[in-house]
């Protein structure tokens, strides 16, 4: 393989070892590049719900279709623009409301569904000791959680294994987040010796 | 004053009971109320994000004004935003627009986009690029942070490091059933834990969204009169 000719390819490397810059100190590079990434992130987000929700769910169903049903959340998001006019601000907290109170129920059935599966998974069905210990190791967790009685007693005692439960739990998170922050920068050097300088293939 | 604090608390307990009743009734006119509510849902969520870089434009017109110190951010941020909004708005997200091809008659309905070039020559490698950054610092941290000072810390300490090495080939170096100890740790005592989280954490956002719905909880109505 031979160092990559393509524009793109210079770019995301030049782009790639300007951020790894900083590991070195804070330096115009890093700057640079966090500014652009600031940029570039915003634009891409504001394009794609131009095309995926302003022109495909109000203009063509509009326009097309001539569905004026849309114009009700049309109406409904023109007035978050009632936040740029002082004496008409409080307009906008009917469109929050909006999506807030959508929210809220939706979340609410999805929640039970969400609250019975994890109770559900926790019942062991076998008795075996990895069920025991899951079984364990939810209700020592729930009633660390529980702040509505003093940690005392036995109770004191089911929450000191709680947190020693929620301990394992955060370092496997930590290991498990580390892991995948590795495999990020093993992929960029992939991408730096391969794709960009050719001496791996 | 209906206008102001009356009707939003009334829209809020209106969408949330509507949505929780539509969720038990298994008709075709409720999936329709439910995907047409959805659709609507994303509509104004796309009116809150322009306000959101709205104010972000706003913010860094105000620095490069008042030249504050590092203002040449400001100019780059803008630059930026604004190169990719109008490729990304002329040009089109996954497919071309007419007005590009108009444009480069060599551009065909197939072809990448400019937003596409943006996307994945710029964005996902700076992207993975900070993402990647964050193991050293994780790394010194951790090991700034982690001393076996009580039992507690010992046992996340001693996971944190038997999942991270069980994950890589060394670990089987250092003995050889590393990665089943590593599945039976994420499997049983840590599935125990996050189980118990997430049965309090979803019990939270029953209660959250009841006040919500009930106007007990008006926080997202903001301050002021």
């Amino acid at each position: 393989m031979a160092i990559s000719t393509s524009i793109w390819i210079w770019i995301a490397a030049l782009l790639t070892l300007s951020i790894y810059s900083f590991l070195y100190k804070d330096n115009p590079f890093y700057k640079f590049s966090e500014k652009i990434l600031v940029g570039i992130s915003i634009g891409y987000t504001v394009s794609i719900y131009f095309h995926n929700t302003i022109i495909a769910k109000v203009w063509n169903p509009l326009v097309h279709d001539h569905n004026f049903l849309v114009i009700v959340p049309l109406i409904l998001g023109l007035l978050m623009f009632s936040r740029l006019f002082k004496g008409k601000a409080y307009l906008s907290r009917i469109p929050i409301a909006f999506v807030v109170g959508t929210g809220c129920g939706m979340s609410i059935p999805s929640s039970f569904e969400n609250l019975f599966k994890q109770v559900q998974g926790t019942m062991p069905q076998v008795f075996t000791i990895g069920n025991i210990i899951i079984l364990i190791g939810v209700l020592s967790t729930l009633i660390y959680f529980f702040f509505s009685v003093e940690h005392k007693g036995i109770i004191g005692k089911v929450t000191r294994v709680g947190i020693t439960f929620i301990m394992i739990g955060f370092g496997a998170a930590f290991g498990a987040t580390i892991m995948a922050r590795i495999s990020l920068f093993i992929g960029r050097i992939q991408f730096l010796l391969g794709d960009w300088l050719g001496i791996i293939s | 004053m209906f206008l102001k604090k009356q009707l939003p608390l009334l829209v809020a307990m209106f969408m949330g009971t509507m949505m929780i009743i539509q969720f038990f009734i298994p008709h075709p006119f409720s999936k329709n109320v439910y995907s047409t509510i959805l659709d609507w849902l994303m509509i104004v969520t796309a009116f809150t994000l322009l306000i959101a870089v709205q104010s972000t434009v706003q913010m860094h017109i105000t620095k490069i004004r008042r030249k504050v110190t590092d203002w040449q951010s400001s100019v780059i941020v803008l630059t930026a935003l604004g190169i990719t909004v109008f490729v990304g708005i002329l040009g089109g997200a996954y497919a071309p627009t007419n007005i590009l091809m108009k444009i480069f008659p060599n551009v065909q309905p197939g072809s990448d986009t400019p937003l596409m070039y943006l996307y994945i020559y710029f964005q996902t490698p700076m992207q993975a690029t900070i993402f990647s950054l964050l193991a050293f610092y994780m790394a010194s941290a951790a090991f700034r942070a982690f001393r076996a000072r009580s039992f507690d810390a010992t046992m996340l300490l001693i996971t944190a490091s038997i999942v991270t090495i069980g994950r890589v080939p060394i670990g089987q170096f250092f003995y050889a059933n590393m990665p089943e100890v590593v599945e039976w740790i994420l499997n049983y005592p840590s599935m125990a834990a996050q189980r118990g989280i997430l049965i309090g954490v979803n019990l939270g956002m029953i209660a959250t969204s009841l006040k919500i719905i009930l106007g007990i909880e008006r926080g997202y109505l903001g301050g002021g009169k």
